[in-house]
This record gives structure tokens, C-alpha cells and sequence, in this order.
């Protein structure tokens, strides 16, 4: 029996976020780990949007910002527990992307880019400025959700880094699922077509401002989702998880890693979030570090890491 | 090919997870501080202090015959980078205690670590939330920013000042000031008719003093804020003649601030400060002034800049800390925090600290001088 | 009045300053359809080298001469081992080069500049000059003259020289540009050269006025690009326009709504000037071609 390559993608990525604990030198790997989930969860959304819809946003902090606050804030002033309160933000995401997205998606280009920047640029605003509801730039702490004491009443006993690494890879290999058979279904096809030429697959009977839509507020739903999750891991929440600073980060580990594939943004996530605990033995030349190694790859892996040493492989080993 | 690329993924992941964990020592400390990013105006000073004071300790024989190994972390004032530092502090790096978190939003972060695995933190941050409610292994060398506002309206208060204007920065410290600030002000019959902001990055906050300028009666303007906006708000403060007598906070406390500003702009700016600043001022008996002058010298021929408040708030984290080691006997961190809990009399660049286990920060208003700047130095007012 | 009067001083300021660094971003995307993200950069880096230059004892208008060229340099240092190396690449992937060059360029200057804000003095004193009971200082004028000037050169450029007109034969197709002759390495150089020299004069310009230290390149660039959108990306008209609207609708906001959401109306007016305008102000329409 031959598996599909998804089959293989999401076998892969549960057996590395299973197998990789084995070859912890302490507990605190298991704290990058799950960041390096959530940002993977993150990007993954924004394959949907860069990789299979071919559209550009600098302003996805702001759904990821959304989701961090909804932890926040549903549960201190609507009383929700804090893993429904996630939920919420979810929705809300996808409200509020269905409600500026449909606009901002008739630009393009860089046109979309400032559009998107603009969005995020005023949810941090938001969340910096209403000190009143949202702590002001220093951030509001946030709940305990307390999913590990349930944990424990089941008699399974896991550090805090241990509990956010296993339930952050939990939610990031059904997210990969998800966009995956994305990919495959008709809607995905349609996404790709218009990726390709709107005009084309406009001609061809796509509704493409819809779709473009689509993939907009599932991408936003992922972000927000990656903001709860980190929100109620850290139990602190800043307007820089919102920033314009974040968006671009984001961006960046979607392209580095690859854009129109899943396990390559994740592998770009894996990558830009792992880096800069492995470049402070640089100590002063850590940013300069950083920006070299994101010029070489794109200029020396121009279709992002994975989809290049892909080919790179395929080419030596026939 | 999935297969192929799938394995690369899996290679590099633990590649990118591999990373090398340093060699032991004998005393380890740790410190995640904003040495890039928006605070490093406070960081950086903050970073170099730490890196000197270690080197002359161990010159100097280290503490207990021990030397003193500092893992230094660079977290850009972001509280998740500060978070994670902290974590790999103490699971990987395994330090006895942390200094740190150059902001409030960094200490914020760093708490919920630092009590879970019981590792005694010295804050770098002004809120007072760090220390109030007062958890066990949290403590701080900074005042308070609302000590800071209640130094400046007392002067306020005893200059017949009741109507002033408030133009803060919209960032972490001057946000966290001018809450407190309008938390007190009413204590000390004050009222505030104009309260503006500005962005850290702003090039101009003409429009903001032009509207305080106007506010019926307003007879002084206060400035909390770091960096270059209380610089550029001093310069168009003067452009625009605006004529009140004009406070500072001490996030300004340096003497680069009075370069930046130009010495004729920021003629008679009154600001509470630490007794670092004036240090050759402080008359003779001052317990304060050989430890203040011993730090400014110091450093400023170390890094050839000038010593801000900032770098001395490092410098008394980093003292207490290892006259609390020298206390404890031993290097557990539960002794360490019972000997920094027990920190009595001890004299830095601040103030003289006194802590106890209802107050983990040990400093009064005593602490702060109220300052004026005359002929582009500084003067005391008190 | 004399309070309109001082929020719109204030607001060409500082509209000035987000001009000069739009313009910046024009003869790079002309030429190659990249929004150069170290456009920021090249500003720090003309104010931070004249700053050294001049506490090392070069008169003032030297030390910014040097700075331009030096940063000039720079920029053609980019286009050969960061851009031309990966010719063919998708845009996104030049875009994330050029930020990986603005944190790179940032990374060195905190090394070799340190963290200290610098300014030097300003070109012609600081006594405020009066405009109807409001003030403005001579450093804005240099800055609004500055951003003129350099909108004019770039006009003429484009409209009136051989060179300039290549420039954007490039961008719009670089195999028929070839044909007829052009040499696009070359042009694609001279771009970067004069995209940075531009950035650097923006420096040294408002470095009096804003203050220098090795990260102001983010946030520059961050409101150039938005002014630059905003005006239509491109077009030197639209990137003046662009600076000096969002300017004063900054300085109007902070004046007469809120100094918190100044930054917030100007992206809101973005939104909605692209909504209906989705080329910004003065861009022109394209067709996709299939």
C-alpha cells in the first residue's frame, strides 16, 4: 500500500513532535518546541493565504493579537473559561477578517500589503491605547486554564513546558490535517487557480473575490487560534503579539520555509523561532546573524528552504 | 519525495533544537535584559553594568572565594522572548538567581517562571505591580513610578502648583507612569487639565504642547517618558515658548539627555532622580556618595558613556544579590532569596535598602532627589 | 488660528520627513518592482555617519557628503550581493532579502555605532521662526526644501533623461529593455546608488530634528511606505503628496481629536483612500496579463 503524500506529511510531523523529547537535554526545549507549534499553527494559515491563494498580508498579527486578547479578557469580564474564551476569539477572528477582508481584498499587491499593515497597525493600537480594558503596553495577565490540573486528575503529572509542548503539537498536527485536505478539495483547486491568474480563473468560472475571502478569514481563524494558544501558555498577554514587528515575522518564516507548502512554513517556523536561542552565542552579533542567514537562504533557496532542498535531494539522489 | 523532504524536516527540527549548553562554573547567575528593541535605552546600560561588575568582582576574588559566571540574554523588551530566556535560565543554564527584566511587560513574563521553579528574580522595572501583592521570590532595585510622581507633585505642591498639563509617551513607561501619576494627583490637590501622548518614535509633539499650552490656567507641565521623545517634546517645549516650569521623569536621569535636548531647551527642567546623577554633589558624609562615585567613574571609563539611573538600578541588583550570597553560606536558591528578603542597610546607587518579607523593594521617597538642570549640569533643589 | 496655524507647521514637518523617505522607495520599485524594506536603513545610516564624522572633526556639510556617498555605496553593495544574485525570484522572496539586509544593516550599526541616540546641530541655528502666531524651525525648512528638491530632481529624471527613462523601460520589461540595449545591471545599480544616496540626504536632513540612533529605520520606513502607498506607489508626485497628507493628518488628529490615535486616523484615511482609489492617489491602473 503506498500512503498519500499527506498521509506522510502529518505521520512525519507527529512522529518528530513525538520522538524529539527523547533527545531533550532539559525541560526547556520543550518550551521552544511548543512556540515553535504555535508559530508553525500560525503559518500554516498563512499558506493558505501566500502559498495557495497568492495573496499578501502584513497584518495578521493583529487576528493572532485578537485570539490572545479573547483569553484575556472573556474570561475576566464574561466569566467564559478560558479554553472557550479561545474559541470565541476564533470567531471573532473570522468576523472580523470576513468584515475587512471583503474591502481589502479587491487590492493588490503591495496596495494589499499597507492595506493589512494598516489593519494590524490598529488592533495593536487598540490594545495599547484602552489601558482601561486591555492593561495598556505592558500587557494583562491572563487565566489559568487550568487543562493541566485536569491532566492530572487523571493521574498524568506533566511540567507546565512538557503540557503547552504536547497540547500546542496537538493542535498544530490537526491544523496541518486540515490544510492539507484543504489543498485537495475544490476550494483549495479554486485558491491555486487564482494564485496562477485571477483573470484566468475568473474566466473559467471561479467566483474569485470569494474565495480570496476564504482563504483570508481561515487564515485569520489559524492566527487567532496560535495567539490563545500562546496567551494561555505565557498567562501574559502584550500588544506586541499584535505588532507590525509580528506580522513580518510571520510572513518571513512562511516564505523562508517555503510558502505553498505546509510542512515547509512550518519548517521556516521551526527554524526562525529556534534561531535565535542558537545565534545568542553570537551575543552582540545576533541581529546581524539573523539577517545574513535570511538573505543567504533566499537568495541560494529562492522557492523557500524545504520546497529547494527538496529538489536539491530529488536532483542528486535521481 | 515527501518522504525526502519530510526527513529533511525532521533533521533540521533537531538540529535547530540541538543547541549546546554551557560549561559548568561556580557561581552562575542570569540575567534576560532588553538590550535591543524599544527599551534598550535602558537595557543597554543596564546590560553593561551587570558584564562590569562581574569582571570586577572576579578580579577581585569573586564571593566566597567563588567567581561569579553571568548567562546574559538579550529579549528586545519582547515579554515572550523574556519568558522563554528565563525558562532556559533555569531548566538549561541552571542559575541560582535572575536579574532582569528591563520592563514592566519582560517582569510580568518572567514571574510566573521564576515562582513556579522557585528562583529568586531581581526586577529591573518600575511598575509596582511587580512587588505589590509581594510574591516570595520577586523582588526589585528600582522605585516605584509612583514614587516618582508623588516626589514630583510634593514639589509641585510646595511651589503653589494645582492646574498642570501631562504629555506621556505612549510606550510601557510612560504609559505605567502616567496611570500612576493620575492614580495619586488628586492626593496632593492637583488637577490635570491637559493630558496628551506622543509615540516613541514621534518627530514632532508640536500639536500636543500647543493644545496643553492652551488649557485654561495650566501652570506646569510634567513629561513622563524615556528615550528621544522627552528630547524632542524639551526642544519644541522651547520652540514653541510654552514658558511653565517644565518636570521630567527620571527615565530621562542621564547626562545624555541634556546633550540631546541642548543645554539652553532644558534650562530649569526639574526631575526626580537617584543620587547616581549628582553623585560629586552629595555632601561628604552622604553614605550614598562613595558607592554612587565608585559606579559613575567606573563605568563611564569602562564604556566611554555617561551612567544613567538605569545602569544603576543593574548595578544595585547585582550588589544585593552577592552580598545576599555572601549572607546565604550556600547557593540554594530558597537561602539566597531568605538572604535577599533579609537585605538591611544596604547602600546603592538608589537609595539605602531595607527589605522585609512585606516589602520587596526596600526604598522610600528618600530615595529620589529632586533635581534641577542649570548651566546644562545638574543641581539639587532640596 | 495661530493653534491651526502650529498644527500645520507641525504637520508638514513631519510630512516632509515621511516624503523624503517615500521618495527613497520610488527609483528602486521603478526599477525592479521591489519595495525595499532597508530603505529605513539608509536613512539611519546617513544621519548615524555624519554624526561620526562630525565628532571626528569634519565640518558638517563633509561629514554629510561623505555619509551620502558612503551610503551610496552601501546600496550598490546590496543590488550586487544581496539582489542580483537572486534575479528571478519571486518578489516576495527579493522582499524578505531586503528585510533580512534592514536587520543585517541594523545588527552592524548597533555593533559598530553602539545604542546611544545622536544628533548633531542644525544647519542654519534654533531660533524659531514666526509664521502667523505659530512657530517653525529653520531645520523644517531645510527638510520641506530637501523633499522639494529632490522630487523635482526625480521628476526631471524620470521625464527628461535618457538614464531616468531606462529606469523604467527596466521595470516594465526587462527582456525588451535588454534588446534595445539598455543595460540593466547597470541600471539596476544606479537605482540602488541613488535610492540609498536619497535615503541618506533624508538622514541627514532630519536628524537634527528627529534624532539618530540605530533603529529609527523601522518606524521611518514603515510611515514612508504608507505615505508612499498612499500616494501610489511609484510616482514621486504621489510619494510627496503622500508624506505630506499623512503628516498633517497626523498633526490635525493629535491637534484636534486625539494625540493616542494620531497614528490610527492616518491608516484609517490609507483604508479608505485605497477603497476607493485602490492604486492610491496618483498611481495608474495595471492589467494582468494572462
Amino acid at each position: 500500500m503506498r500512503l498519500s503524500t499527506k498521509a506522510v506529511t502529518l505521520l512525519v510531523l507527529s512522529l518528530v513532535i513525538a520522538v524529539a523529547p527523547l533527545f531533550f537535554p532539559s525541560t526547556f526545549y520543550y518550551r521552544v518546541g511548543s512556540l515553535i507549534f504555535i508559530n508553525g499553527l500560525a503559518v500554516t494559515g498563512l499558506v493558505i493565504l501566500i502559498g495557495y491563494a497568492g495573496q499578501i498580508s502584513l497584518g495578521h498579527a493583529g487576528f493572532f493579537g485578537i485570539g490572545a486578547y479573547a483569553c484575556a479578557l472573556a474570561p475576566a469580564h464574561l466569566g467564559l473559561h478560558p479554553v472557550l474564551a479561545a474559541v470565541l476569539g476564533a470567531v471573532l477572528s473570522g468576523v472580523v477578517a470576513y468584515v475587512v477582508g471583503k474591502p481589502i481584498l479587491r487590492l493588490k499587491g503591495y496596495y494589499l500589503a499597507v492595506a493589512s499593515l494598516g489593519f494590524g497597525v490598529l488592533v495593536a493600537m487598540v490594545l495599547a491605547n484602552e489601558a482601561w480594558l486591555t492593561g495598556g503596553p505592558d500587557g494583562i495577565a491572563v487565566a489559568d486554564p487550568g487543562l493541566r490540573a485536569l491532566l492530572r486528575g487523571f493521574g498524568v503529572d506533566l511540567s507546565n513546558a512538557q503540557f503547552w509542548y504536547g497540547f500546542c503539537g496537538l493542535v498544530l498536527v490537526l491544523g496541518a490535517w486540515l490544510a492539507l485536505n484543504l489543498y485537495h478539495s475544490p476550494t483549495g483547486r479554486a485558491l491555486r487557480a487564482l494564485h496562477g491568474s485571477e483573470v484566468a480563473a475568473r474566466t473559467v468560472g471561479v467566483d474569485v473575490a470569494r474565495y480570496k475571502l476564504n482563504a483570508f478569514v481561515i487564515s485569520a481563524v489559524y492566527a487567532s487560534v496560535a495567539g490563545s494558544l500562546l496567551a494561555l501558555q505565557n498567562r501574559l498577554v502584550t500588544p506586541d503579539m499584535a505588532g507590525f514587528m509580528h506580522s513580518i515575522e510571520m510572513v518571513t518564516m512562511t516564505v523562508l520555509g517555503g510558502a505553498a507548502s505546509v510542512p515547509g512554513a512550518i519548517l521556516g517556523a521551526a527554524i526562525l523561532t529556534a534561531l535565535p536561542q542558537v545565534l545568542t552565542v553570537f551575543q552582540e552579533y545576533e541581529q546581524l546573524m539573523l539577517g545574513l542567514v535570511m538573505m543567504l537562504v533566499m537568495i541560494f533557496m529562492r522557492q523557500g528552504l524545504l520546497p529547494s532542498l527538496a529538489r536539491l535531494l530529488r536532483g542528486r539522489g535521481g | 519525495m515527501r518522504l525526502l523532504t519530510a526527513t529533511a524536516l525532521a533533521g533540521t527540527l533537531a538540529i535547530g533544537l540541538g543547541l549546546a549548553g554551557p560549561a559548568a562554573a561556580d557561581i552562575r547567575i542570569g540575567a534576560t535584559l532588553s538590550e535591543t528593541g524599544p527599551a534598550a535605552f535602558l537595557g543597554d546600560p543596564e546590560a553593561k553594568t551587570l558584564k562590569m561588575l562581574v569582571e570586577e568582582i572576579n578580579a577581585a576574588g569573586g564571593v566566597g572565594g567563588e567567581k561569579l559566571e553571568l548567562v546574559l540574554y538579550d529579549d528586545g523588551g519582547d515579554p515572550n522572548k523574556a519568558r522563554t530566556f528565563a525558562t532556559r535560565l533555569i531548566e538549561d543554564d541552571e542559575v541560582v538567581a535572575i536579574i532582569g527584566g528591563t520592563t514592566t511587560g519582560t517582569s510580568m513574563a518572567i514571574i510566573p517562571v521564576v515562582e513556579d521553579a522557585e528562583v529568586p528574580f531581581i526586577s529591573l522595572a518600575g511598575a509596582i505591580e511587580i512587588i505589590d501583592p509581594v510574591r516570595p521570590f520577586t523582588f526589585k532595585t528600582p522605585h516605584t513610578d509612583r514614587m516618582a510622581c508623588a516626589k514630583i507633585f510634593e514639589d509641585m505642591k510646595e511651589r503653589g502648583f494645582t492646574r498642570i498639563g501631562l504629555i506621556s509617551g505612549s510606550d510601557g513607561f510612560g504609559a505605567s507612569m502616567r496611570k500612576q501619576c493620575l492614580d495619586i494627583v488628586g492626593d496632593y490637590g492637583i488637577e490635570v487639565v491637559a493630558d496628551e501622548t506622543y509615540g516613541p518614535t514621534d518627530a514632532d509633539m508640536t500639536p500636543q504642547l500647543t493644545n496643553i499650552k492652551g488649557a485654561a490656567g495650566i501652570q506646569a507641565v510634567l513629561n513622563p517618558g524615556f528615550g528621544q521623545g522627552p528630547a524632542i517634546v524639551t526642544r519644541n517645549y522651547s520652540q514653541i515658548a510654552v514658558g511653565l516650569p517644565f518636570y521630567q521623569s527620571h527615565g530621562v536621569a542621564s547626562d545624555g539627555f541634556i546633550q540631546l535636548a541642548g543645554e539652553k531647551e532644558a534650562e530649569g527642567i526639574r526631575l526626580p532622580g537617584t543620587a547616581l546623577l549628582v553623585a560629586d554633589l552629595l555632601a561628604e558624609d552622604d553614605p550614598q556618595k562613595p558607592v554612587a562615585v565608585a559606579y559613575k567613574t567606573a563605568y563611564e571609563s569602562a564604556t566611554g558613556t555617561p551612567a544613567s539611573t538605569f545602569g544603576g538600578y543593574a548595578h544595585d541588583a547585582l550588589r544585593i544579590l552577592v552580598d545576599a550570597l555572601g549572607r546565604a553560606g550556600s547557593a540554594e536558591p530558597q537561602a539566597i532569596r531568605d538572604a535577599i528578603e533579609a537585605t538591611s542597610g544596604f547602600v546603592g546607587t538608589t537609595g539605602v535598602v531595607t527589605m522585609s518579607p512585606e516589602d520587596h523593594l526596600g526604598l522610600d521617597l528618600s530615595a529620589f532627589k529632586m533635581l534641577e538642570i542649570r548651566d546644562g549640569g545638574w543641581a539639587l533643589v532640596d | 488660528m495661530p493653534e491651526l496655524m502650529q498644527f500645520l507647521m507641525s504637520g508638514v514637518t513631519v510630512g516632509a520627513v515621511y516624503a523624503l523617505v517615500a521618495l527613497g522607495f520610488t527609483i528602486i520599485y521603478n526599477a525592479s518592482d521591489v519595495v525595499n524594506f532597508a530603505q529605513g536603513e539608509f536613512v539611519m545610516l546617513g544621519g548615524m555617519m555624519t554624526v561620526f564624522g562630525y565628532a571626528a572633526g569634519l565640518p558638517l556639510p563633509v561629514a554629510a557628503l561623505v555619509a551620502i556617498l558612503a551610503t551610496a555605496a552601501i546600496g550598490v553593495a546590496l543590488n550586487k550581493l544581496a539582489i542580483e544574485p537572486a534575479r528571478g525570484a519571486p518578489v516576495v522572496s527579493l522582499i524578505i532579502i531586503t528585510i533580512g539586509a534592514s536587520i543585517f544593516i541594523r545588527g552592524v550599526s548597533q555593533v559598530v555605532f553602539g545604542k546611544q541616540l545622536h544628533r548633531f546641530p542644525a544647519f542654519s541655528g534654533d531660533a524659531p521662526i514666526p509664521v502667523l502666531g505659530a512657530t517653525i524651525l529653520p531645520q523644517s525648512l531645510w527638510v520641506i526644501a530637501g523633499a522639494l528638491a529632490i522630487f523635482v530632481g526625480l521628476w526631471l529624471f524620470f521625464t527628461r533623461t535618457l538614464t531616468g527613462r531606462a529606469v523604467l523601460a527596466t521595470a516594465n520589461n526587462r527582456m525588451a529593455a535588454q534588446l534595445v540595449g539598455i543595460n540593466t545591471r547597470y541600471v539596476m545599480s544606479l537605482s540602488f546608488a541613488l535610492s540609498a544616496a536619497i535615503g541618506a540626504l533624508a538622514g541627514v536632513l532630519v536628524t537634527p530634528i528627529t534624532l539618530v540612533s540605530y533603529d529609527i529605520g523601522i518606524s521611518l520606513a514603515l510611515k514612508g511606505f504608507a505615505a508612499a502607498m498612499l500616494g501610489g506607489m511609484g510616482n514621486p508626485k504621489g510619494a510627496l503628496a503622500g508624506g505630506l497628507l499623512l503628516g498633517l493628518m497626523e498633526a490635525l488628529t493629535a491637534g484636534y481629536i486625539s494625540s493616542q490615535y494620531k497614528d490610527a486616523a492616518a491608516f484609517v484615511v490609507i483604508l479608505g483612500v485605497l477603497f476607493f482609489m485602490p492604486q492610491g492617489l496618483f498611481g495608474t491602473k495595471t492589467t494582468e496579463r494572462v
